[in-house]
């Protein structure tokens, strides 16, 4: 317990206490107009959340010390934006104190559920499963034939400049107005950055691995299985995790085209039409908790399955 | 050095033109396959009715459709080019009209976005308590869908009375910002540490420093992020066209053209919408081809 460390943990805790003080006053609960003290306190309580901020940053480790770094300065974020906004009464419309997106939140879980089912579990999951194992697929089909890969990674490299969602309408037509056109836009999202990762990471083994291998006798399934996939792993995990946040795009992007009547997209375009503003950010919220939550979900399992990847060492610090 | 010129042009024509050609002559015939399968029922039901018929018949009827489910390669040429030329260019019926709209947005957006990233960068690489506790939820926003926000954002911008290309613009914006703040604070930390200590040991100041070391450095960072940035930026400004009902813009044209089921308009909207990525893309790509050329030189 050094010194430094003392002077953070009390710079954090009469900063979380000032908070707690600061929330009393009447003005900031939006009883009474702000007054001249009430900007004094503000201001001194936003020096000392920098102030706590600051202490914490100034550690090397341990490695969850950033993390908590990161965390004080989300919970500072959301204070102030509470406090400020009521304080100054911003109209709802224009930014929802964070209590209130929380508060409808909870109301309207029972619809929010619903659209999560409708958007993630349906056509987000499905659709990036079959985008991303498409692309595989193809990627393992064309990996003995030079001319078509030649021919086909341009393209599909191409593809990544291209505003592919705009495909939504069409797929609207075809599919109808339910999660099928919104997986097949997020197949469609998934499905090439998958291919060129795959094609990249099949390509990625070293000439002296390969001749250790071809010097062992081992077949081309033999190579496939026991080297060059394992060695195109990375590729795979970047592709895959790429993918996560374009399915949510593309999935939530098509809602606006056109949905059945629930639906993360559905929800943000007609509650933001209605002016339900505290909806609008739960949904976005919902939406935002998915994206991280699969990221993180894939990282676990790239330093799992490819933990012997200089970069995942890297990471995890071994 | 003679083994790094590039091959003759025979060559690499026969390398790659060949291939890509095949492949994407394969892709339009199965587009005409998919055309005439996709068609035929419509045709039938339609067309065909009041007569006897041969499959040569259907084929050509399910060419030429007049809504067609799928459109065949040659009515969407048509539709294209007929957009591009029969009409002023101040006609929203012409394409090019809709693609200035939307470019300007997406390019507006594109610059500020790119500035307010590379502004953030420095303060991120010179501020310890920045890097700490600011740039984990950067990183972290690159696996939210942002784009979600764009009706919030078109909301309170329209009720702050801002209307035109500024929403549209915000929105191409904060989506080109995140990828240009990630990379630019990973090439301004790459110089080595032997290069600051030199810089140091000159007893040059920080901005010097930046100036002279950190920006150069990180260019083979820019760039990338650049295009990553400007692509994001041309899908934000369409879907920032998308609820606002707007009137101009591929967004908008894309949009119209489903609510009264016009294929043909949808599927040329969708052309020049990937035309207008390729040409963003690669202009951006030449800059960086223009910017590194004298690095390579030297």
């Amino acid at each position: 317990m050094t010194t430094q460390v003392k002077s953070a943990v009390a710079m954090v805790g009469a900063a979380l206490l000032g908070a707690l003080l600061l929330v009393q006053l009447p003005a900031a609960q939006g009883a009474a107009p702000p007054t001249p003290l009430f900007w004094l306190a503000t201001s001194a309580q936003a020096l000392l959340a920098v102030q706590s901020v600051r202490s914490l940053a100034a550690f090397n480790r341990p490695r969850w010390m950033g993390t908590l770094t990161a965390a004080l300065f989300g919970l500072w974020l959301l204070y102030f934006w509470q406090l400020l906004v009521v304080a100054f009464q911003v109209p709802r419309v224009l930014l929802p104190p964070p209590v209130m997106i929380l508060q409808s939140m909870l109301e309207h879980w029972p619809t929010l559920w619903r659209d999560f089912t409708q958007t993630v579990l349906k056509a987000v999951v499905l659709g990036w499963v079959l985008g991303s194992a498409l692309g595989f697929g193809v990627a393992l089909a064309i990996d003995r034939q030079p001319f078509l890969q030649r021919g086909l990674l341009p393209l599909a490299s191409l593809t990544s400049t291209i505003p592919l969602v705009a495909v939504a309408p069409i797929a609207v037509m075809w599919f109808g107005f339910e999660w099928p056109s919104k997986a097949a836009v997020v197949v469609l999202m998934t499905f090439f950055p998958m291919l060129v990762s795959t094609l990249a990471g099949l390509q990625a083994s070293g000439k002296l691995e390969r001749e250790l291998m071809h010097s062992y006798a081992a077949t081309y399934g033999g190579t496939l299985l026991a080297l060059r996939l394992p060695v195109a792993l990375p590729f795979m995990f970047g592709a895959l995790k790429i993918n996560a946040s374009l399915a949510l795009i593309g999935a939530i992007v098509a809602e606006f085209f056109g949905s059945p009547t629930s639906g993360l997209g559905f929800r943000i375009s007609t509650e933001a039409s209605r002016m339900n503003m505290p909806l609008v950010w739960g949904a976005i919220v919902v939406a935002a908790v998915t994206g991280s939550l699969a990221y993180t979900l894939l990282l676990r399992l790239e330093r799992r399955f490819a933990f012997w990847h200089p970069s995942v060492r890297e990471a995890v610090g071994t | 050095m003679a083994d790094t010129l590039p091959p003759p042009l025979g060559a690499r024509l026969r390398l790659h033109g060949l291939p890509v050609a095949s492949i994407v002559l394969l892709v339009l015939l199965i587009w005409y396959g998919g055309a005439w399968l996709l068609n035929a029922p419509g045709a039938i039901e339609r067309v065909l009715r009041d007569q006897p018929w041969g499959w040569q018949d259907l084929f050509t009827a399910t060419m030429a459709m007049e809504r067609p489910v799928l459109p065949a390669p040659h009515q969407v040429a048509a539709d294209f080019w007929s957009s591009l030329v029969d009409w002023p260019l101040d006609s929203p019926r012409n394409l090019l009209f809709h693609v200035a709209v939307t470019a300007e947005s997406t390019l507006w957006g594109f610059v500020l976005g790119s500035l307010l990233g590379l502004l953030l960068a420095v303060c991120i690489v010179h501020s310890r308590t920045l890097d700490r506790a600011l740039l984990p939820w950067i990183v972290a926003s690159q696996s939210v869908p942002v784009l979600a926000i764009a009706p919030i954002v078109l909301v309170i911008l329209g009720s702050l009375g801002f209307a035109g290309v500024a929403p549209k613009a915000v929105i191409a914006m904060y989506l080109c910002f995140f990828p240009v703040t990630v990379a630019m604070v990973q090439g301004l930390r790459s110089p080595l540490r032997i290069e600051t200590e030199m810089l140091h040991t000159y007893a040059a100041s920080r901005w010097q420093a930046l100036w002279l070391l950190r920006l150069p450095a990180s260019l083979p960072f820019l760039f990338p992020a650049l295009r990553v940035g400007i692509a994001a930026g041309l899908v934000g400004a369409m879907v920032a066209e998308l609820p606002t009902g707007a009137q101009a813009g591929l967004g908008a044209r894309l949009l119209t053209g489903s609510y009264y089921g016009n294929t043909v308009q949808i599927w040329s909207a969708l052309l020049m919408s990937a035309l207008l990525g390729l040409v963003l893309t690669s202009v951006v790509a030449a800059l960086e081809h223009l910017a590194l050329r004298q690095r390579r030189q030297a």
